[in-house]
C-alpha cells in the first residue's frame, strides 16, 4: 500500500505538488490523469525517491520513505520498477543487457537462467530477436516495451508507468493495456499508471485520479470519473479545447482563416 | 556601473566558487569511498582503460615527439653560440619528464576524453538514464564515476611514460641529425641528468590530473541542465575547467616540490 499525505514539491519558483493526498491499495492499479506539468511524473519520481519531497509523507507498506537513507531507500527500491517516459534505456548496452541489468547486477544467476528470462520478458512485451541490437536502433514504441521488460524481470510488487502507451502503435497498447491488467491479476502488482490516453485509463484503472494545481480534485473509479460532473474533470476526460481548465490558464487558441 | 552591485557580483561569484568545489569534493570523496566497495566491477575498468589508454596514445605521442623537437631546436639557438649543445639532452630529458609531458598528456587527455565522458555521462543524465540507475538502486558515482576515475589514474601516468620516451626521441631526432651530437652521446647526457625523481615527480601530478579530469567531467556530465543545448555547454565548460585546474594544480606542485621538498 501507498500513502501520501501533504506532499509538496517546488522546483525554484513554482509548485508542482502542493499538500497531495493519495493512497493506493496493494493489488490497486491507479492511473493518475492531468493536464501536462502538472506534476504526474513529479509524483511516481518522489514515490522512487528520484526527487524528494519539501514537505508532506510517503507510506510505501507503513515505512516513511521521505525520511529514511538513500542505503535503506534502496532496499525499497528494489521491489519497485519504474518504465521511464522515454524508455531509459542504456545506450551502452545491448537490449538483452538492459532487460537483464538487475538480474546481472544484483543476482547471482548463471549466463541460461538469465537469457531464458530475457527472452521471456521480452515475449511479454511482444519483441523477439532483438536482444543484441543496441537501443538507438530501435524505434520509441519498442524502447518502451524494452524498458518495460526490464521492469518485468525485476518482479517487482509496485511498478510505475510514466505514459507506458505513448509512441506505441494501437494495437501495441492494448497488449500493453492487457500486459497490466494480467500483472494484477495473477502476480497482484500494485501499479501507479501516469497517462493522457484516456481508452487505457478506463481499461487499465481500478481507480482514476486526476490532478489539478497539485493536488487531487477527483479520485474513483473508472465509472465514476467518466459519469463526473466536475466541470474540470469533465473538459479534461472529453478533450475540449474550452472549458474551466483552458480559462483558468488565459489560453486563447486561435483559429486558421 | 556602481560599487555595490560590483561587490554583490563579486560576493555571487565567489560563492559560485565555493559551491562548485564543494560539489568537486564530495563527489572525490564519495568516488574514493565507492571504489572500496563491493561488488568490484572489473570489465567496467577495463573498458574505460582500453578508451583512455590505447585510444589517447598516438596523439599524445605525436605531441610529445614534436614538442622534444621543438625543445631541441630552441635550445639549439642558444646553446650553439655557446658552444653548449652538449647539454641540450639535459634540457629535452628533464624538462619533459618533469614538466611537458605530465602536463600536455594531461592536456591532451582532458581534451579528448574530458569531453567525451561529460558528453556521454550528460547525454545520459537528460535521458534519465542516470535516474533509471537509481531507481534500479545503483549509485550513479560508483557505476558511472569510479570506473572512469580509476581508468584516468592508471592510464594518464602510462601514457605520460611513453610521451617522456617518445619526446626524448624527438630530441634525438634534431640532436643526433642537425646538431654535433652522436647517437652516444645523447643517450648518455640523458641518462646521466635524469633522477629517478624527475620521473616521479612528473608521475605524481599525472595521478592527480587524472583525478581532475575524471571528478570535473563526471560532474559536469551529472549536473547536466536543458536538453542537448546543455549536454553542449557542460562539455565545453568541463574541458576549460579541467584545463585551468591542470595548470593551476601543476604550479602548485611544482612549487611544493622546489620549495619543501627541494626535489
Amino acid at each position: 500500500m501507498i500513502e501520501i499525505h501533504g506532499l509538496s514539491k517546488s522546483f525554484e519558483e513554482r509548485q508542482v505538488l502542493n499538500n497531495l493526498d493519495l493512497t493506493i491499495k496493494t493489488g490497486e492499479t491507479k492511473v493518475i490523469i492531468g493536464r501536462s506539468g502538472v506534476g504526474k511524473s513529479v509524483l511516481l519520481k518522489n514515490i522512487i525517491g528520484l526527487v524528494r519531497p519539501d514537505s508532506g509523507s510517503i507510506k510505501i507498506n507503513g515505512v516513511d520513505v521521505t525520511r529514511i537513507s538513500e542505503k535503506e531507500y534502496n532496499k525499497i527500491r528494489m521491489e519497485i520498477g519504474m518504465v521511464f517516459q522515454g524508455g531509459a534505456l542504456f545506450d551502452s548496452m545491448t537490449v538483452g543487457e538492459n532487460v537483464a541489468f538487475v538480474l546481472s547486477e544484483f543476482m547471482d544467476l548463471d549466463q541460461k537462467t538469465i537469457q531464458d528470462k530475457i527472452v521471456d520478458a521480452l515475449a511479454l512485451v511482444g519483441l523477439k530477436g532483438v536482444e543484441k541490437m543496441m537501443p538507438s536502433k530501435l524505434s520509441g514504441g519498442m524502447k518502451k516495451r524494452v524498458s518495460l521488460a526490464r521492469v518485468l524481470c525485476m518482479e517487482p510488487q509496485i511498478i510505475l508507468y510514466d505514459e507506458p502507451t505513448s509512441e506505441v502503435d494501437p494495437i501495441m497498447a492494448d497488449a500493453i493495456n492487457n500486459l497490466i491488467i494480467e500483472l494484477r491479476d495473477k502476480l497482484k502488482v500494485t501499479s501507479i499508471v501516469v497517462t493522457h490516453d484516456m481508452n487505457a485509463a478506463y481499461k487499465v484503472a481500478d481507480s482514476i485520479a486526476m490532478f489539478y494545481h497539485g493536488h487531487v480534485i477527483a479520485d474513483g473509479t473508472p465509472d465514476q470519473i467518466r459519469n463526473t460532473t466536475h466541470p474540470v474533470v469533465r473538459q479534461f476526460i472529453h478533450g475540449l479545447a474550452y472549458g474551466p481548465i483552458t480559462e483558468d490558464e488565459n489560453l486563447v487558441f486561435g483559429h486558421v482563416k | 556601473m556602481t560599487t555595490s552591485v560590483l561587490i554583490s557580483r563579486s560576493g555571487s561569484m565567489i560563492a559560485r566558487f565555493f559551491e562548485y568545489m564543494g560539489e568537486l569534493t564530495i563527489i572525490w570523496t564519495q568516488t574514493l569511498g565507492w571504489i572500496f566497495v563491493p561488488p568490484f566491477h572489473g570489465r567496467r575498468f577495463l573498458e574505460q582503460a582500453r578508451r583512455i589508454g590505447p585510444g589517447s596514445f598516438f596523439i599524445s605521442a605525436l605531441v610529445a615527439f614534436f614538442v622534444g623537437m621543438i625543445i631541441a631546436l630552441q635550445m639549439a639557438y642558444m646553446m650553439v653560440r655557446l658552444s653548449a649543445e652538449i647539454y641540450i639532452p639535459n634540457v629535452v630529458a628533464v624538462s619533459l619528464t618533469r614538466e611537458l609531458a605530465p602536463v600536455l598528456t594531461a592536456l591532451i587527455v582532458a581534451g579528448r576524453i574530458g569531453a567525451g565522458i561529460t558528453a556521454e555521462i550528460g547525454s545520459m543524465t537528460v535521458t534519465e538514464q542516470v535516474d533509471a540507475l537509481r531507481a534500479f538502486a545503483c549509485d550513479p558515482v560508483k557505476y558511472l564515476v569510479v570506473p572512469r576515475f580509476l581508468g584516468l589514474v592508471v592510464m594518464l601516468p602510462i601514457l605520460t611514460v611513453f610521451a617522456d620516451l617518445i619526446g626524448i626521441m624527438g630530441g634525438y631526432m634534431i640532436c643526433v641529425n642537425k646538431l654535433s651530437v652522436t647517437a652516444p652521446m645523447y643517450f648518455t647526457m640523458v641518462i646521466q641528468s635524469l633522477a629517478i625523481k624527475d620521473i616521479v615527480t612528473g608521475l605524481i601530478k599525472t595521478i592527480f590530473f587524472g583525478m581532475i579530469i575524471a571528478i570535473v567531467g563526471c560532474h559536469q556530465g551529472l549536473t547536466v541542465k536543458g536538453g542537448a543545448e546543455g549536454v553542449g555547454r557542460a562539455t565545453t565548460v568541463s574541458v576549460v575547467r579541467s584545463f585551468i585546474m591542470i595548470i593551476i594544480t601543476d604550479c602548485m606542485f611544482t612549487t611544493l616540490f622546489y620549495f619543501v621538498f627541494n626535489v
